[in-house]
């Protein structure tokens, strides 16, 4: 059952090192993350950070990526950024390490970007998921095309190596050239990095409120699918690299190491509420809840809501449902059902086989969920 | 034994019956307020839930009458359903009189009426009663005068009660001492003893329910079974209070259980007589038949590795439903089954819902067919239930099918609905009359294949609930039937075939398309559906291929919400058939034997 020499191959690769900051300055219309306008506890957060980091040093070190993801980790400011930063220290983290701060283009001034800059970050991830006005306030979102603008050229500015945007595609009457209207925009400022996300229905969001009282009408799939493939082949046709369903880089050294990680099972450690570690054996998960999270660290516990374990089967489906959506795709050996499925998929221009991995077509990134089943 | 009482009670389904039944026996002090379940008496799962009773229980309840004397009394409950009415007209033979349920909302419907003739056959004492009086529409007058106009009993000697509120529950219990004759027969003759019921205990193999006319019995008698022709010795005799209590003996006017070392109650038929091996009555207790399956139907393992253990459930199954027939079967599609014999639709569907709770089994069960009569033009007679064996058409000479003698009664304002049901369903010969002002009492013959594909349902639906329904078997009559083959992307799916009127092929073809289309997850490429007489299509769908299904993004929650969806799916997909390439769920088997229309 257990994939021993796998699992051993995995943990052999150095940690990746994600901390979720759960505050916003406002919440968008569409956004289901943990996350918390209650500004007024983020002393408090970045205290309890302090506890999770003396807790977890003492079994984890040797980190080669960070990511300080939420929510908006721009919310904390620069001081706190500068000062959770500095905690940090005794997980290890290697110089040579990948470092990426998510922000949002109007928490953002040259301030804050120098301050993370001189703090180590070298890489940021900004959300700027649209170049149309109309959009971005459809999307809930209080900054103009401007301060996407604005944001880029500071980062550059600063001495910032990388830079990805985040572009939202499918919104209410989306056309294709609208869309890469929106891919030249953004290209325009030279990023290393796109990810492109569907806009996507989450549970409880007001967005999918609207959609439900008929308010706001999206794409249907079959336009969704149009817009995802005319999405991937212009930027293919630039020469970008499509690694993964949503993500795109310049080159493949462009590619967000901390994300691979995740898409590898690779270990990661996640602090904060909400956060997700995998340690190749358990994954486990933080308390959502800023409160519980915190309450839990000031007693000296470890403040996870739950954890489960992966054994080599459940490796092996998670390697389906990953593989399938990475050019890298699946081994061979991790397909089930009869031979006949993957000629089938074959055929139909779903995948391509690569010596001893199957890997997805751009028409195989769109149906990745159905491949998983197909051949778990 | 004049201190004794043996009663049924009688309704159409849903007057009440089980409530009326756990009033009694509540009344009695049997049992334990805080222990006490509703529908004490249903004691399967299926029967608490669908607020039917499947198999006769009973139970002895002790009663101090208002003339100060204890009497025993013995109720019999009986199974509330056309299917078992075998059992139903055992248990009433085991009783002196009968209490008739009457809702008063509701007034007599098609069972009530078909049970009170069972009763008169029995010649039993009748007392009606009146249920649900508390009902806002309850309309107690009206109601006597239905006892009074259509069963011909006396409407004002009916006790009123609302079992649900407890009202009238004395009422009840007194007219039980008062009206009912006690039971008749002599201790000190031979030994006559009839079976009424039987089930399996794990523990103690088969726990036969009698009620003893003649003589009596007692622990290490040796019993002969008269029609079985076996013979048994008695571990133990003893009471249903309502559990099982064992006593000294049981004699005549006593109904009690009996345990003899039975291993399987196919061993013990319903209706038989028991005797004494050393001093046997002259003749059995009249009125004993075999019970003959109406209704055939595949039953397969969901995965064909489950073959086994679907084989073992089987014989564990069969412990305790005698009237279950089986035998080996074999399906292209589905592998390795079974094809059984049901005595009707909701026997069949109480099979399958048991061996999928109790058993734990995953089923697919095939369309229910019934038996065919097909003479060759050779001159052989062939008796065909599944459509697997049904001939080639050229080797025909003619077909019958069994049609029964339906009677459904609805108030007056659905008879177009009705009429257009029965017409629909090749109804011949329809009658019907006005046994009260406003209500029409239809009889109609109709092929049995009709009224097990969804008849109940149907006719329920377009009476928005008022119609009812009961039936008789009547003779084979000529049809002319063909053999519809169903083909998913080409591959013939045998389990799906059914044996159909020429008329209805097209449309129940095409229906089955339709529904498997809707059943069908979608694929990564396109599906043909098809029906087919012979090599010609008759009915075609197609489910278009899925083109997009993937999510935008997968990091930290979502890869474990992934994994945990996708164990579900594969699952399931175990749960499902293969039919080439093409995975078929269970419940798609289940949906085609549906209709869509309505």
């Amino acid at each position: 059952m257990f994939d021993l020499d796998l699992d051993l191959d995995e943990r052999r690769e150095p940690p990746g090192l994600y901390i979720h900051v759960p505050f916003c300055v406002s919440r968008c219309s569409y956004c289901a993350f943990t996350s918390s306008t209650k500004l007024e506890q983020r002393d408090l957060f970045v205290r309890a950070i302090e506890r999770e980091v003396a807790l977890r040093a003492r079994t984890w070190d040797d980190f080669d990526t960070l990511y300080l993801g939420g929510g908006t980790p721009s919310a904390l400011g620069v001081e706190r950024l500068v000062k959770l930063v500095r905690m940090l220290g005794p997980l290890g983290i290697r110089p040579d390490a990948s470092w990426t701060l998510e922000v949002n283009p109007d928490d953002c001034s040259r301030e804050l970007l120098w301050g993370a800059r001189v703090a180590g970050f070298s890489r940021l991830s900004i959300g700027a998921q649209s170049f149309d006005e109309r959009a971005l306030r459809f999307l809930g979102r209080r900054h103009g095309v401007d301060a996407i603008e604005q944001a880029v050229i500071w980062a550059r500015d600063v001495g910032f190596d990388e830079v990805s945007l985040d572009l939202i595609y499918a919104l209410p009457a989306h056309s294709v050239s609208h869309w890469h209207s929106q891919i030249d925009a953004a290209l325009r400022l030279e990023p290393d990095h796109l990810s492109c996300y569907e806009l996507t229905l989450e549970p409880g969001t007001p967005l999918t409120a609207a959609v439900g009282e008929g308010k706001v009408e999206l794409p249907d799939d079959e336009r969704r699918r149009e817009l995802f493939l005319a999405g991937a082949e212009k930027l293919g046709q630039l020469g970008w690299v499509h690694y993964e369903v949503s993500s795109f880089a310049r080159t493949r050294d462009h590619r967000s190491k901390h994300n691979l990680k995740y898409w590898t099972h690779a270990p990661y450690l996640g602090l904060g509420p909400g956060a997700h570690s995998y340690d190749g054996f358990y994954r486990w998960w933080n308390h959502g809840n800023i409160g519980r999270w915190a309450q839990a660290l000031g007693r000296d516990e470890a403040p996870v809501e739950a954890q489960e374990t992966l054994d080599g089967e459940a490796l092996r489906l998670e390697r389906l449902s990953l593989g399938f959506r990475q050019a890298e795709g699946v081994p061979v050996r991790d397909l089930r059902g009869p031979p006949v499925n993957l000629r089938a998929a074959i055929e139909d221009g779903l995948l391509v086989r690569d010596g001893d991995r199957v890997k997805p077509t751009r028409l195989g990134y769109l149906v990745a969920d159905g491949l998983a089943v197909r051949f778990a | 034994m004049k201190h004794k009482r043996n009663f049924s009670i009688i309704a159409h389904i849903d007057h009440g019956k089980s409530t009326l039944a756990d009033r009694l026996i509540q009344s009695a002090d049997l049992v334990d307020d805080r222990k006490f379940q509703d529908q004490m008496l249903d004691t399967m799962d299926i029967e608490r839930e669908r607020g039917i009773t499947i198999k006769s229980n009973s139970v002895t309840l002790p009663y101090v009458a208002a003339d100060g004397q204890t009497y025993e009394l013995n109720l019999i409950d009986t199974p509330g359903h056309v299917d078992f009415s075998y059992e139903v007209s055992r248990a009433l033979a085991s009783c002196e009189g009968v209490l008739l349920l009457v809702d008063a909302a509701q007034g007599v419907e098609a069972q009530t009426l078909a049970n009170l003739y069972l009763a008169m056959e029995h010649d039993l004492e009748i007392v009606p009663v009146v249920n649900k009086i508390d009902l806002p529409a309850a309309d107690v007058d009206g109601c006597k005068l239905q006892i009074d106009t259509e069963l011909g009993l006396d409407g004002d000697e009916a006790v009123c009660c609302s079992a649900k509120k407890g009202v009238g529950i004395d009422d009840v219990l007194e007219a039980i001492v008062a009206r009912i004759p006690p039971p008749e027969g002599d201790a000190a003759e031979r030994l006559k003893a009839l079976i009424f019921d039987a089930h399996y205990d794990p523990y103690r193999g088969v726990i036969i329910a009698v009620r003893v006319f003649e003589g009596g019995l007692q622990k290490g008698d040796e019993l002969r079974f008269m029609q079985g022709g076996t013979v048994h010795k008695v571990e133990e005799v003893g009471r249903f209070l309502p559990q099982r209590t064992a006593c000294d003996r049981l004699e005549a006017g006593d109904v009690g259980y009996v345990i003899a070392g039975v291993k399987t109650v196919a061993k013990v038929r319903v209706g038989d007589t028991i005797t004494h091996e050393g001093w046997q009555a002259d003749e059995a207790i009249p009125g004993f038949e075999e019970a003959l399956p109406v209704v055939f139907s595949s039953v397969y393992p969901v995965s064909s590795d489950d073959f086994v253990d679907l084989s073992d459930a089987l014989e564990k199954y069969e412990l305790n439903d005698a009237a279950l027939v089986y035998e080996k079967d074999s399906s292209a599609a589905l592998g390795l089954g079974f094809r059984c014999g049901f005595l009707g639709l909701l026997h069949l569907e109480i099979f399958q819902e048991r061996l999928e709770r109790e058993f734990d089994q995953s089923l697919v069960m095939t369309a229910p067919s019934v038996r065919y009569k097909i003479e060759l033009n050779s001159g052989e007679e062939l008796n065909i239930d599944n459509p697997h064996y049904f001939p080639d058409p050229t080797l025909i000479g003619g077909v019958s099918e069994p049609f029964i003698k339906a009677s459904i009664m609805f108030p007056e304002r659905y008879m177009g609905a009705v009429t257009k049901l029965c017409l629909e369903r090749r109804g011949e010969n329809t009658r019907y009359n006005y046994p009260v002002p406003g209500r029409i009492e239809f009889t109609v013959d109709l092929p049995l294949a009709e009224v097990i594909y969804d008849f109940y349902d149907k006719l329920k639906t377009r009476t928005q609930g008022y119609g009812s329904f009961d039936y008789e078997f009547l003779e084979y009559r000529a049809a002319d039937v063909v053999k519809v083959e169903i083909l998913v992307n080409g591959d013939k799916v045998d389990a799906l075939s059914l044996i159909v009127h020429r008329d209805k092929a097209r449309m129940r073809a095409l229906n089955i398309c339709e529904r498997l289309k809707e059943e069908l997850p979608r694929q990564q490429y396109k599906v043909a559906i098809q029906g087919a007489i012979g090599g010609k299509i008759i009915a075609r769908t197609t489910i278009g291929a899925l083109r997009k299904d993937v999510t935008a993004k997968c990091y930290g929650g979502d890869i474990s919400r992934k994994r945990k969806l996708l164990e579900k799916q594969a699952k399931g997909k175990r749960r499902m058939k293969m039919v080439g390439n093409i995975a078929i769920p269970q419940r798609a088997f289940v949906a085609v034997l549906k209709t869509s229309d309505d």
